[in-house]
């Protein structure tokens, strides 16, 4: 009777892994299928007609949509107002908006969808590093040209993209330099398991073995992980000076949370994150976070005439409740950076706006920035935050002037070996 | 000597959670044989009723802000317990003793339950702010403090466990239940309305699961994929206790939830979960009935 049963269970539970298993093969199967096209490569954007189409690529639905939705209505906003400005060249910027639905291969199809089939000059998107080096081969097979406005681990300068947010001596390096020289010699690392987390941590590592300092231990949780009672018990048995957090998504709810309820304030332990921003803040709860530092190029409360003027804006278009964030501000400046390398090369084709694009300046609202021809990062401000009771992130500290950014880390001797 | 008491206590946490999460399930997978893919997003409507619990009292005074948990505990189990009558009455019931049917159909309830949680709550995840009365912890010694949180969860765990005890072998309801899921015929022929008693025990089911996602607002942010996260382990917590045994979901949870911390502390997390997964398939070598097996004609079918 036992058998019969177990052959049942075991019948039952195979079924239902090979069924999940074409179920998925079947999902991923339609989505090739739907937006596979003859391939029709161009270089030169579609410029016929009165308008200039441009791609947004962002995952609207799935774990990512928690960020990139917001990033998505910066770049219309900015598209919004170049049109009501006259546009570019004479002519109206129309975007084309694309779900990649935090799956990496939509990416990649949104990516050639994009680029053979509505001709597009341009696209703005991605968020996660994963996302990023799906559609690379698509972009540089297709020459064609796009700005990726978040942080990332560097190690990366593809001629078919502009990176507007910041390489990791823009945000990581300077960020360790600082904890180092105010705050203590022993870290934690804790981080997300996947590219960006491991690659951050490498550096970090070998940043600190140059200066001096310690790693008392290095975790990684997978992503989505809620759990952090024991990450936190290892993180009371170590004693760091400092935990450097490159953990993403909705596991920092959980660990910030679980951290306060633990007893750990942050009187008690400095934690710096580089993978929360204003956006998120508002979903871990402010109470719980209070005092905590973050790094990044721009905050809500980053003090120019630009800023003002852009959160004003914002809120007036999306509602009072919103918050901008560094990656927000990063994808608004794209967009006009893109503008101003088409004004200049006088036309919408690739290879002309990239040639054109080196040395464009832009009066941002983090302040002045300056695409790098060498390399196509931009010349960004760092500045280091505190977490205030409201929610809004004040600066404790900033390099004062825009650094040049730095993707393979070459003026590092520490940082030798990284690269490869 | 503190972080092993620490982590001992972890380790009774994270079990608690997981048999919280796993009790639904234990009912609709574990006694009425239907993979419920969908039952993590039963957990996920529970998270939001608490989320929306909690901002019908922001309008009230403050002083009764700290009740609207307490509140939220019953109304989650009613809204998941009716969102499963409904969803028993108008798929499940025709796909009785056609588990990959289920299956499939389950899944896909789940995929449209979590694109209507994104419409109705919008994609960012939202927090909910626990009641005052559950911050802070109970500091047994200088470094050693017991999170209220945790303790409330070991204690909901428990009442629930009692409660469905007593239901189900300790009531007329339960009695009726019991008897439909051993015998159909049987039960049928003695004048018991069988699909009734299926549509308010997968009711139950689901209504467990509400008050497990109540419960997980007091841990991390809710979003619409809150349920995903749980689904594997709930179902690994039912089969590895033995299908259909309710001390079984216990230690099959107090055991998968000790081995995954103690197994995280000597490790590290993602080194942790393999762990935890070759354990369990060995133990399922030995015991391919789960650990605690009932071996009944009932079974035999």
């Amino acid at each position: 009777m036992k058998k019969i049963l177990a052959t049942q269970l075991k019948k039952r539970l195979t079924g239902v892994i090979s069924l999940t298993l074409v179920a998925g093969l079947l999902l991923t199967g339609c989505g090739a299928a739907q937006t596979s096209q003859p391939a029709a490569t161009t270089s030169s954007g579609n410029t016929s007609g009165n308008t200039i189409k441009v791609g947004i690529l962002h995952s609207l639905s799935g774990t990512m949509a928690i960020s990139e939705v917001s990033v998505k209505d910066a770049e219309m906003m900015a598209i919004d107002e170049i049109n009501a400005a006259g546009g570019v060249l004479g002519k109206k910027i129309e975007p084309v908006v694309e779900d990649g639905a935090s799956d990496w291969p939509t990416f990649a199809e949104k990516a050639k969808k994009l680029l053979q089939q509505d001709k597009v000059a341009t696209v703005f998107g991605c968020w996660t590093s994963a996302s990023r080096k799906a559609v690379l081969p698509v972009f540089e097979e297709n020459n064609g040209l796009l700005w990726y406005p978040v942080q990332y681990e560097g190690m990366e300068s593809s001629p078919n993209i502009f990176y507007t947010g910041a390489a990791p001596n823009q945000q990581i390096v300077p960020a360790v330099e600082w904890l180092f020289k105010n705050k203590g010699k022993k870290f934690f690392l804790l981080g997300s398991d996947y590219v960006f987390p491991r690659t951050a941590n490498k550096i970090i590592k070998a940043q600190l073995k140059d200066l001096g300092g310690e790693v008392v231990d290095e975790e990684y949780t997978p992503l989505g992980f809620t759990d952090y009672s024991t990450i936190i018990n290892k993180i009371k048995a170590t004693k760091p000076d400092v935990v450097f957090n490159t953990l993403n998504g909705d596991s920092n709810v959980a660990f910030f949370k679980q951290l306060k309820d633990a007893g750990i304030t942050s009187k008690d332990l400095t934690t710096l994150s580089v993978s929360v921003a204003e956006e998120e803040v508002r979903g871990i709860g402010a109470a719980n976070m209070a005092g905590q530092l973050v790094s990044w190029n721009y905050y809500q409360t980053t003090d120019t005439p630009e800023n003002k003027e852009f959160v004003k804006k914002y809120q007036a278009k999306y509602g009072a409740d919103r918050v901008t964030d560094d990656p927000i501000e990063a994808a608004y400046d794209a967009v006009y950076l893109w503008a101003a390398a088409v004004k200049k090369a006088g036309s919408t084709d690739v290879d002309k706006v990239r040639q054109a694009a080196k040395g464009i300046e832009f009066q941002a609202p983090e302040g002045q920035v300056k695409i790098e021809g060498e390399n196509q990062h931009l010349w960004k401000t760092v500045r280091i935050g505190e977490v205030a009771a409201d929610g809004s992130i004040k600066e404790i500290w900033s390099t004062g002037k825009a650094v040049k950014p730095d993707p393979y880390l070459k003026s590092y001797p520490w940082a030798k070996g990284l690269s490869n | 000597m503190g972080t092993y008491l620490l982590q001992i206590f972890n380790g009774i946490s994270v079990s608690s959670i997981l048999i919280l999460a796993a009790l639904g399930l234990a009912i609709t997978f574990g006694l009425m044989k239907i993979i419920n893919m969908a039952h993590g997003e039963f957990i996920m409507i529970g998270a939001y009723v608490t989320y929306l619990m909690q901002n019908q009292f922001l309008h009230l005074p403050k002083s009764l802000f700290g009740l609207y948990f307490l509140l939220a505990i019953p109304a989650s189990f009613i809204v998941s317990g009716l969102v499963g009558f409904v969803l028993e009455r108008t798929v499940i019931r025709h796909l009785y003793n056609r588990p990959l049917d289920s299956l499939l159909a389950t899944w896909g309830v789940s995929l449209v339950l979590q694109q209507l949680a994104r419409n109705i709550f919008g994609a960012p995840n939202v927090d909910v702010k626990s009641p005052g009365w559950l911050d802070g912890g109970l500091v047994l010694s200088q470094g050693l403090q017991l999170p209220y949180k945790r303790l409330f969860i070991i204690a909901l765990v428990i009442v629930c466990l009692l409660s469905m005890f007593l239901l189900l072998y300790k009531s007329k309801t339960g009695r009726r239940i019991r008897a439909v899921m051993q015998n159909r015929e049987m039960a049928e022929s003695m004048g018991i309305n069988t699909r009734r008693v299926d549509a308010y025990t997968f009711a139950i089911g689901s209504g467990f699961a509400g008050i497990a996602g109540c419960a997980l607002t007091l841990l991390g942010s809710i979003g619409s994929t809150l349920g995903t996260n749980y689904i594997v382990d709930t179902f690994m917590v039912v089969v590895l206790g033995g299908v259909g045994t309710l001390v079984g979901t216990a230690a099959g949870g107090l055991l998968i939830g000790t081995a995954n911390t103690t197994l995280e502390f000597l490790t590290n997390a993602s080194l942790g979960k393999v762990l935890v997964f070759i354990l369990i398939i060995t133990l399922l070598q030995w015991r391919p009935n789960g650990l605690f097996n009932i071996s009944s004609r009932s079974l035999d079918d």
